[in-house]
């Protein structure tokens, strides 16, 4: 079976997010006031052929615990997508 | 004596670091590859500064997976000195040989200057000839060197005197403007807790010849004499 997974990984609450200020305050220069906060990340998208959903899940999980991913400074989610 | 430099491609502060430490320890020196495992008998290896495979996904986080870098994990594991400076600091914290992390600098901004250092801790194989009151002062070069941990980590390293080095003015006041890049903690390095793995933003390879009008860099290289001629 085919899957996609989109996968967000955001730098983690409790971090300072520099760029996502700058974007905010790039944002405020262009008069949209009533965004109240920025956080910048990155977007991941798999393609996998995996026997089934859970294995494509447990798949995508290892890929974000060993590499994907620095939990130090990051968090994930993922969704999956039947291809 | 042996000394080790990796090269990732990407890397660009290697050729410095073989210069400098020919020059300044006058031992054999040798390139260690990144497809390659055999550490080749060296009794200390550098990781060193650039862009390994183009700061991909996270400064170092493919350098981490790299067949030499499975053989420099075994080597510290089993008690060998490394030493990463710049990039290969971020490599280090990216393999789990140094705790925390280096994130974009606060002030979104390549910071590349002179700047000075207050060593914390002589107790270890790259300080032991520091002067603790003297700022040192080393060129810094990256957009990612603000030293995350968390408070727990923190502390550890605090309570273990594991910080090697705090940014500071040239009077060896630590912290305040002289913080270039957020780290917290005003940390500009650290060891682990075997005091075997060292890993830190400011490059001393910059510093260690009279033709750059710094030599401030030296006397880490005369600590790692030192600390080699009696282990």
């Amino acid at each position: 079976m085919k899957y996609r997974v989109e996968i967000d990984v955001m730098p983690q609450k409790a971090l300072l997010d520099p760029q996502g200020k700058a974007v905010h305050h790039g944002l405020e220069e262009l008069g949209l006031n009533n965004i109240e906060s920025v956080r910048i990340g990155k977007h991941i998208t798999l393609h996998l052929d995996a026997p089934s959903r859970e294995a494509a899940a447990e798949e995508t999980e290892q890929a974000c615990k060993k590499l994907l991913v620095n939990p130090v400074m990051e968090h994930f989610e993922f969704e999956i997508f039947e291809d | 004596m042996k000394f080790g430099v990796v090269i990732f491609p990407g890397s660009n502060c290697d050729h410095d670091l073989i210069d400098a430490l020919k020059r300044n320890t006058g031992q054999e020196v040798v390139e260690l590859w990144h497809k390659d495992t055999d550490m080749q008998g060296c009794d200390f290896v550098f990781i060193p500064g650039g862009f390994s495979y183009g700061d991909y996904l996270r400064s170092g986080a493919i350098a981490k997976l790299s067949p030499i870098m499975t053989s420099v994990v075994e080597f510290a594991n089993n008690g060998g000195y490394v030493m990463g400076i710049c990039n290969g600091f971020q490599i280090l914290c990216e393999s789990g040989l140094l705790k925390g992390a280096l994130l974009r600098n606060n002030n979104q901004l390549f910071v590349c200057q002179n700047q000075y250092l207050k060593p914390e801790t002589t107790a270890t194989a790259i300080t032991n000839k520091l002067d603790r009151d003297k700022a040192y002062n080393f060129p810094i070069a990256h957009a990612e060197g603000r030293y995350y941990a968390d408070e727990e980590t923190l502390d550890e390293l605090e309570a273990n005197n594991q910080i090697l080095f705090r940014y500071c003015d040239k009077h060896a006041n630590v912290g305040g403007e002289s913080n270039p890049n957020g780290s917290l903690n005003d940390i500009a390095g650290i060891c682990n807790e075997g005091r075997n793995v060292f890993g830190m933003m400011p490059h001393p390879e910059r510093g260690a010849d009279p033709k750059l009008g710094n030599q401030d860099g030296v006397a880490i290289f005369e600590s790692i004499m030192v600390s080699l001629a009696v282990s």
